[in-house]
Order: structure tokens, then sequence, then C-alpha cells
């Protein structure tokens, strides 16, 4: 049997062992591509506000919106968007975002109006964290790592129907990239995933410039619209990452031990990898081990995860060969990403996916971790307070520890008339399996788990404590702290980072 | 090291930056609304908190301002190593506190005696008096020099160099050493300037004090590790010491060592450098502590 085409040309309508074909109808493909860009191919994908804009994504009740958090506590992107959607009377949505901040607070009228529905994220802070934690949402919220999250995407456990993904520049075609504009904030690492995955994509950018904009982060392919806004976040809250450093006496006692510790344990060797992290012991201890590469004239092979001035610093001057980068922390580190082939942008899979095949994190040879609370087990918690109210983030926690050849927690052993070392965690993230040693201004405690460490650095001369010893410390001076009363309503579930429910989170009473 | 008493978030562990001694002031640090804040912090926290072998001093009010009494009532309860007694000008003024501190010990039932002095000179007339001070009370294991309000009582003000303070300074070094007791050296406020502060513990080392008072922890490293042997110090102290130990042995008059001879003072400075480095963990490449 055969069939015309269009220029008629005769076309079988089947072959067997190839099955049916499809005769040609036209070079006007439009309604097959099953994008919903405005204007033909090759054109701009500019063209409709926001509202045009979530009309022409389909976005319908009940599906599933997410969002990136490289603006940090300078988001307009979430907010502007989950009030548009509200204009528009969708309800009942799934907010899944790399993780959300102080600066989200108004989701807690959304939540009330029933806009959103539920959440899925890395962490969540101030008024809304602590509205969950108080029972806003009627089911709970999705806690995941950083990788887990991108294992969620791939796998087809978070299915996300658009993604709404702010960048600092963009052209007309939807080529973007966090390196310039006003609004920078560097790797685009966690907004990639959701670029490659959700069903449609929508840029919204406050910097459009020519085409083509290179580097290429998020490229064309992925995007079927952009928006341009006045501004997509404040500057001074997207780079509130917080990178100088400490100059708190006891930070910088931690972070030394920390950095002695590393080194005399025998994972300082020429072409080491490592994750430091942001925060003020995590960053003083890269101070202290550029020090000691130098004394040892020892380069490393890699830096990887969240990226900051002190790592790019280290790059430049040729003690660190290369900076893997999911997450940029300062406007330096921005920059050095534009400009430092060897400064490479990498999205939240490469970094952490533990189901992909071969995450970075697996290549560490340590990683320099904080917490919360720690357990005599060694557990970590990264995601609730004292109080048991949520007020942090799982981020890449768990994915590093179990990945890290050594995983080092440096904290405090009090936090005000608050103790870091307690019997059991309220909330376990990261489990005490995958974390080797804590490292307190009172003391450090190797995990007895990992017996030929505790040889190695013992026979360095590094004085070290058990954990109960530390807790013991602690307890000295705060008492026994009684435990929180909790509620029966579940309102967050925590994942480990392959899926499976490592904890959960109760309303506080 | 100076830890200000009204300040619990210092007080629950200033030892961990491994001063050699923490001492807690009651005095100019605290703001005369804070006194009795102070006073029952740093009562309790040398009751409750174990400072794991650390040394501690208590720098209470002078025994002529209104809240003296309270504080020698209130500290030697405590049981701190040492009390120091700010702004000595008199022996009178040792002797006094020497006594009260003896009907406290007595009423307390604490060993009389236990509780040890260390006497801070700040004027002229304290600097003067050096020696009569120094030779006061036998609780008096030391000396100090606070070089701040000494300074305008001398009508100048502190330089980098230090030669305002040059005779005060060998003037306390020289009653100490006379008394047999430690000579303390003062502070350096520009907690900025680090080189400027080493360069002045290198002085005062020089000078021959056993220690600095420190405002900071980032200033105890620089103390350690200026007073720490290095390890050719060491190694010499031992050779001498070793060669005395030969030449007692065989009842020889004269100690020679790489033929020179080896006089009592070198065999005391040699015991000095192993006591110190014993005190210092020996060891300079690591750090310190």
């Amino acid at each position: 049997m055969m069939n015309r085409n269009i220029l008629k040309r005769e076309i079988p309508l089947a072959i067997k062992g190839i099955g049916k074909l499809r005769p040609y109808q036209g070079s006007n493909i439009e309604e097959q591509r099953g994008i919903v860009s405005n204007s033909f191919s090759g054109k701009s994908k500019l063209g409709h506000d926001l509202e045009q804009a979530i009309v022409a994504t389909g976005l319908k009740d009940g599906m599933t919106v997410s969002f990136h958090h490289h603006f940090r506590n300078g988001d307009y992107i979430v907010n502007m968007v989950m009030a548009a959607i509200a204009r528009l009377g969708i309800k009942d949505i799934t907010l899944a975002s790399s993780s959300l901040s102080s600066v989200h607070a108004p989701l807690i009228e959304q939540i009330r109006q029933g806009v959103v529905t539920r959440i899925e994220t890395s962490g969540i802070r101030g008024e809304l964290a602590e509205a969950i934690s108080n029972g806003l949402l009627e089911l709970p919220v999705i806690i995941r790592s950083h990788g887990g999250r991108a294992r969620a995407i791939e796998s087809g456990q978070l299915v996300i129907d658009v993604a709404f993904l702010g960048v600092s520049s963009c052209d007309r075609y939807g080529n973007a990239n966090g390196f310039s504009g006003k609004s920078v904030c560097g790797s685009l690492g966690y907004a990639m995933v959701d670029a490659d995955y959700a069903k449609r994509v929508v840029l919204i950018t406050d910097n459009v410039v020519d085409y083509p904009n290179l580097p290429i982060s998020i490229s064309q392919t992925k995007v079927d619209l952009v928006v341009q806004v006045a501004e997509v976040g404040d500057p001074q809250g997207i780079m509130s990452g917080a990178t100088r450093l400490t100059n708190n006496p006891r930070e910088l006692l931690i972070a030394r031990q920390a950095a002695r510790f590393i080194d005399l344990a025998g994972y300082l060797t020429d072409g080491f990898a490592m994750q430091t992290g942001s925060g003020g012991a995590s960053l003083a201890v890269t101070s202290f081990l550029r020090e000691l590469m130098k004394k040892k004239k020892i380069t490393a092979s890699f830096a990887l995860g969240g990226i900051t001035q002190q790592l790019v610093d280290l790059h430049q001057e040729g003690l660190v060969d290369n900076l893997f980068d999911t997450q940029s922390f300062d406007l330096r580190t921005a920059q050095s990403l534009c400009r430092n082939p060897h400064h490479y942008e990498i999205d939240a899979s490469f970094y952490a996916n533990p189901f992909n095949k071969g995450c970075l994190v697996d290549r560490l040879d340590f990683v320099i971790l904080s917490a919360l609370e720690v357990d005599l087990d060694f557990n970590v918690n990264v995601i609730t307070g004292s109080d048991g109210v949520i007020m942090g983030a799982s981020g890449g926690h768990c994915d590093t520890a179990a990945g890290a050849n050594l995983s080092i927690v440096v904290a405090p052993l009090l936090r005000g008339r608050i103790p870091t070392i307690i019997e059991r965690v309220n909330t376990i993230v990261t489990p005490g399996q995958t974390i080797d040693v804590i490292i307190t201004d009172r003391g450090t405690a190797v995990n007895p788990l990992r017996r030929e460490l505790i040889e190695r650095v013992i026979d360095a001369r590094f004085p070290l404590c058990t954990i109960e010893e530390l807790k013991e410390k602690a307890e000295q001076i705060t008492g026994k702290p009684r435990p929180i009363e909790y509620g029966d309503r579940v309102v967050g579930l925590v994942e480990y980072r392959d899926g499976t429910i490592i904890d959960i989170i109760r309303q506080v009473k | 090291m100076y830890v200000p008493g009204n300040n619990p978030g210092l007080l629950k562990d200033a030892h961990i930056y491994g001063a050699d001694a923490l001492m807690f002031d009651l005095e100019d640090s605290v703001s005369l609304q804070e006194k009795d804040t102070a006073r029952f912090l740093v009562f309790n926290a040398l009751l409750s908190i174990d400072y794991e072998g650390t040394e501690t001093v208590v720098r209470v009010n002078s025994l002529e301002t209104p809240y003296g009494r309270d504080d020698f009532e209130a500290i030697v309860r405590a049981k701190p190593d040492t009390i120091r007694l700010p702004k000595t000008e008199e022996a009178e003024e040792v002797k006094e506190a020497d006594l009260l501190i003896g009907e406290i010990e007595g009423k307390a039932g604490i060993e009389l005696g236990t509780i040890k002095l260390m006497a801070a000179l700040e004027s002229a007339r304290g600097i003067v008096n050096a020696y009569d001070i120094a030779t006061a009370s036998p609780r008096l294991v030391a000396l100090a020099l606070g070089a701040e309000d000494f300074v305008a009582d001398i009508k100048t003000s502190r330089s980098s160099e230090g030669c305002e303070l040059l005779f005060a300074r060998s003037q306390v070094l020289i009653a100490a050493r006379a008394a047999r007791l430690f000579a303390l050296d003062t502070v350096f406020s520009d907690l900025k300037d680090q080189a400027a502060f080493a360069r002045e513990v290198e002085y005062i080392k020089q000078l021959g004090f056993d220690g600095k008072s420190v405002l900071h922890p980032r200033q105890v490293e620089t103390v350690h590790r200026i007073y720490t042997p290095t390890r050719t110090e060491i190694e010499q102290a031992r050779r001498i010491i070793t060669a005395m130990q030969e030449a007692e042995q065989k009842g020889a008059g004269v100690i020679s060592l790489d033929q020179q001879m080896i006089d009592k003072p070198i065999v005391e400075r040699a015991q000095r450098v192993l006591a110190l480095a014993e005190a210092t963990g020996m060891n300079k490449e690591d750090g310190g502590r």
C-alpha cells in the first residue's frame, strides 16, 4: 500500500521490520514541535509578560513548578511567579525549588489560599519554615539533598511541569548564564537539571543581551520562553554568601585543628580533591590548608561544590588545578567562572546524584561539613533547630559525607546555651555511618567505626577524645537539654540521597 | 590572657586558646554597673567550670574602692590560684590584702596561704617602691607592669619603641628577680598589628621577663612561639646538662664542652631552656598546642 506525501512522492504506509512511516506534510513543522514559543523557530522567544508566559506553558491546577536558589536570599523569582500564578487563579501547585530562603515568606499566604499545596526543597528558612513547622501545610514538605533532588528529577520521581528559572543574562532565544548582568549569581548548577528535565522551561531575566549569549550555561535547546522583568533579584542578597574570612578566634581554632587533622590523617597528598564549603570555620580551613600545601609543595586536583573566592585564589595561585562549581558564593567567584577555563560549571547531577554513572562527590578525599547537632552515633542534623523548628537546609551534606573518603564535621561545642553534641539529634539528615570525625573547639572525636583513622592520628599525636566526652563537656556548662515536645502531625519528610526516608519532622507544640 | 569577668560567653571556656594563665578581670574592663554581675559570674565560673589545669588569676578591684572588699570575700572562697592586686603603690597594700585573704581563708576553711598574690605596678610610686612591694608578703609570686596607667602617670604615652617604659620594665624585672618572683610584662593593645606585637614580645623576652599579659586569643600563639626554645637551643641545653652531670660523676671541678668552660650561669640558663621546652611541649613545628 502506498501513500502520497505533499510533494506527491509515493511513500509506503509501512515497511516490515521498520514499522509505520509518516509522510512529509510540509516544512512548517510548528505543530509537531510541541514547544510553546510564540513565534516561528529561529526567532525570539521573548514577548510574553509573566502571566502570558504562564498561560502559554499550559500550567494547570495540580501541576508542579520548579525554581533554583542561586539568588539565595536576594531572590525575586519565586515570589514573583507564585504571585502571577495566584492571580491567574491556578491552585494546588507543587512547588519544587532547589532551596528556599527567608525571603520567601510570602508563600505563607499562597499556601493559605490553596495556591501551593506541596513543597519539595533542600531547605527552608525564616517565617515560612516556622509556619510549616507549625503545621501550615496539609502535606509534609519533602526535604532532599542536592544530589537527591537531581536523582529524583532524572528518575522521574519528581516530574516538573514548568521550570521558572531566573538568569542574570539571556539572549532572545534562550541562551543563558549567571555571570553577567546586574544580578550575577555565577554557576547555574541547580537550574541546569531543571532545564534538562522540565516539560516546559521559562527563563526570567532582567538582562536581555545580543545573540548569542556566550558562554552558555542553559542553552536554547531547553528553553520554551524568555520573560524580561525589571529585576530578578537583589544583588546584595544574591551575594550574601558571607564569604569573608573570619576573625572569630573560636572558628579559627576549630579550622586550624581541622587542617592539622586532615594533614596528620594522611589526606593531604599531592593531587587530592576537597570540598570545604562556606561559613566561618570552613573558609578558615581553606586558608590553613593553603599554608600546609605550600609547605608540603603539593597541589590539589580539584575543589568541588559551593565555590568561594578563597578557593578561586588557591586556583589562581596554582595550588588547586580545577574548580567544579555548582554554586558560586561571591562575585569574584562568578567572575572567575567566566574567565578561568579550569573553573568549570557543573550541574547538580554531576555534583552529587548517587544514581548517575559517576558523580563528583565520590571522588572527594575530604569534605568539611557543618552541623546544628551531632549525636552519639555521629548522626548529623542540619535541618531543625534545638527548638525542633525547621531552620536550615540539607544541601550537599549527606551526598558529600557519603562520597568523600574523609568527612569532617566542624562545629562549636556550644552555641550560646545550646549544646551541639547531644544524645539524639532532633532530625537525622546525614547518617553517622558516613561521618568520620567531629572537630569542636573543645576537642575532636573520631567515629569508632574508623578504627584505622583513630590509630593513624593517635600515632601522629593528635589529641582525641570520645564523642561521649564532648557531650559531657557541653552538659557540664549547659545541663542536659529537655527533649522537645512535638505534636503527632508529620510536617516534613527527610529523604536520604537515594530517595528513602531517613527521618521525619513533626509539628512543634 | 585577660578575660572580662562580665562576659559569660568568654568565661565558659577561655582556656581553649592555650593561654598559660587566665586572668578574670573584675576591675577596669568591667563598668561600675556590672561590678556585682562580674563578681558573681567569676565566682561561679571558678567553682563550676573545669579549666583543665590552666592557671586561674582574678584581678580584683583595689581595696580602696567600694568593690574591693566584696571582691576578696567572694573570690577567695572560689579559690583561684592567684589574686592580682591592681595599681599597687605601697608594700602596705600587699600586707593588707595578705591579711584579708588569710582571714577569709580561715573563715572558709581553706588552708592558710593557699591563694597566691600578684602585684601590678601601674604608677610612678609603684615603680619606685617595687622592691618593698615585692618583698611584702610570702603570698607574692609575681610582679607585673601595667603600662597604660603608668604612662599617663608619668605624663607621656606609649610609643612603638617603648622607650618610656624602659625604666619601669627594668625596675619591675630587677625587683622581681631580687625577690625571686616572676616578672610579667604589660599588654599590647593594637590587636591588628601582629608584627609589632611580635617585636615587643622578642624585646621583653630579651629584657628577661617570664611572660606577657595578652588581650586576645590570637596573641597567645605569638608569645608561645617566641618563648618556645628552638630545637638547636634545646639540643645545646641537653648537651650542657649532660656535660655537667658527667663532670659531677667524675668529680671534676671544671665542666667543659666543645673546649669551652661551662660555668654556673650557663648551666642555669640551660636548665631554664629545658624547663621552657617542657612547658611549651618542646615542639615548635607543631605550632604549640
